[in-house]
């Protein structure tokens, strides 16, 4: 721990515009403090070092998603990593931009191209009934009810898409998150629009790209497995090939 | 092609991608015990060949071995080709069809040798 003991962390932050060709690491010397996270870092050198540093957060408890970043080359969400967890050896912490993102300034990212595939994979539900129906009963214990619950909890941090080295082959490929959540409603008995969405999640550009290396399940803050949402997904599709429906 | 049998095409790639590893699962398997006993047990290539010549069974055995390794080894090399070489999609599949029936023709002619050999 012997960056505990220093009264200065050494912090190399990631600068530049997506206009500006010469992005490039700068230096930054932030003060130690106890339990400090990466987002207390970068906050310091925004207020204090350089106003000019562009970043994006909201409520620093991890429930909005927004703050994730590269930290010493892994995807994290910076305002629950702690930068004693995350420091290596040689007491550099390195903050860039989520990868796989085209960066908008800084450490900002456009977030555009992964919500845009959410759509893509008819990740909203779609339901027959009306507020003058009753409500709907879905037993907790069901398999299907189960397996949404599994996925439900997904923020859209981008952790897992920044993560992944198919989306980073295939510009084109969903991504874990877009097919976490078509998975929930795949299991949603109230859903709709089954169909649609196993066709919108089929092929190249969706889960049988997959290699199943797991980096969004072993990233994911919230401990989600989104591997397992796309090997449902393959299976479903399976099915529905097979059966001559897809 | 349209999207739909697309889709429809790369998710029995999938399918038979897939069950082409089952086989293989277990093909590779019985390969790898027979390949250590035989070994061990000290036979030389004479022997071996004179256990293979004429044996239905063996020859059954290595042409669904062949077959399952000209399903599974293509679908995986157009992926490669795809996502490591950046190659587009007709160029990738007509790699991997052409490298999935060099595999069946050489698979085969294999077989055949041991199967016939020396007759």
């Amino acid at each position: 721990m012997n960056s505990v003991s220093n009264a200065h962390l050494n912090v190399r932050i990631w600068r530049g515009s997506a206009a500006d060709a010469d992005g490039r690491f700068v230096d930054y010397a932030v003060p130690r403090q106890d339990s400090q996270t990466v987002l207390d870092v970068v906050t310091h050198v925004q207020r204090v070092l350089d106003p000019t540093l562009s970043y994006r957060y909201a409520c620093r408890v991890g429930m909005c998603g927004s703050c994730a970043m590269s930290v010493n080359g892994r995807a994290r969400w910076t305002c629950r990593t702690h930068v004693a967890k995350v420091l290596g050896a040689d007491g550099v912490l390195e903050i860039a931009p989520l990868a796989n993102l085209p960066v908008v300034k800084d450490l900002a990212t456009d977030m555009r191209g992964f919500f845009d595939k959410w759509a893509q994979a008819q990740g909203h539900f779609q339901g027959a009934q009306s507020r003058h129906d009753d409500f709907a009963r879905v037993q907790p214990e069901t398999p299907q009810r189960k397996a949404a619950d599994a996925g439900i909890e997904c923020i859209g941090c981008a952790v897992c898409y920044a993560s992944c080295d198919v989306v980073q082959w295939r510009p084109q490929f969903l991504g874990p998150a877009a097919m976490n959540r078509a998975w929930t409603l795949v299991n949603d008995v109230r859903d709709t629009a089954q169909l649609e969405r196993l066709r919108a999640v089929a092929g190249d550009a969706g889960c049988h790209s997959c290699h199943t290396q797991g980096s969004c399940t072993e990233q994911c803050p919230k401990g989600l497995a989104p591997t397992l949402a796309i090997a449902g997904l393959k299976r479903t599709v399976a099915r529905a090939a097979v059966k001559g429906k897809l | 092609m349209s999207a739909r049998a697309d889709v429809l095409a790369q998710a029995r790639r999938w399918y038979w991608q897939r069950v082409s590893a089952m086989v293989l699962a277990l093909c590779v398997l019985v390969h790898l015990v027979t390949m250590i006993v035989a070994a061990r047990g000290g036979l030389s290539a004479a022997e071996i060949f004179s256990r293979t010549q004429g044996n239905w069974a063996f020859a059954a055995f290595y042409a669904v071995f062949v077959l399952a390794c000209a399903v599974h080894v293509p679908i995986g090399l157009a992926a490669i080709a795809r996502e490591w070489w950046q190659w587009g999609e007709r160029f990738s599949l007509l790699l991997a069809r052409g490298a999935g029936l060099l595999l069946l023709v050489l698979g085969l002619r294999a077989v055949w040798a041991v199967f016939a050999a020396g007759s």
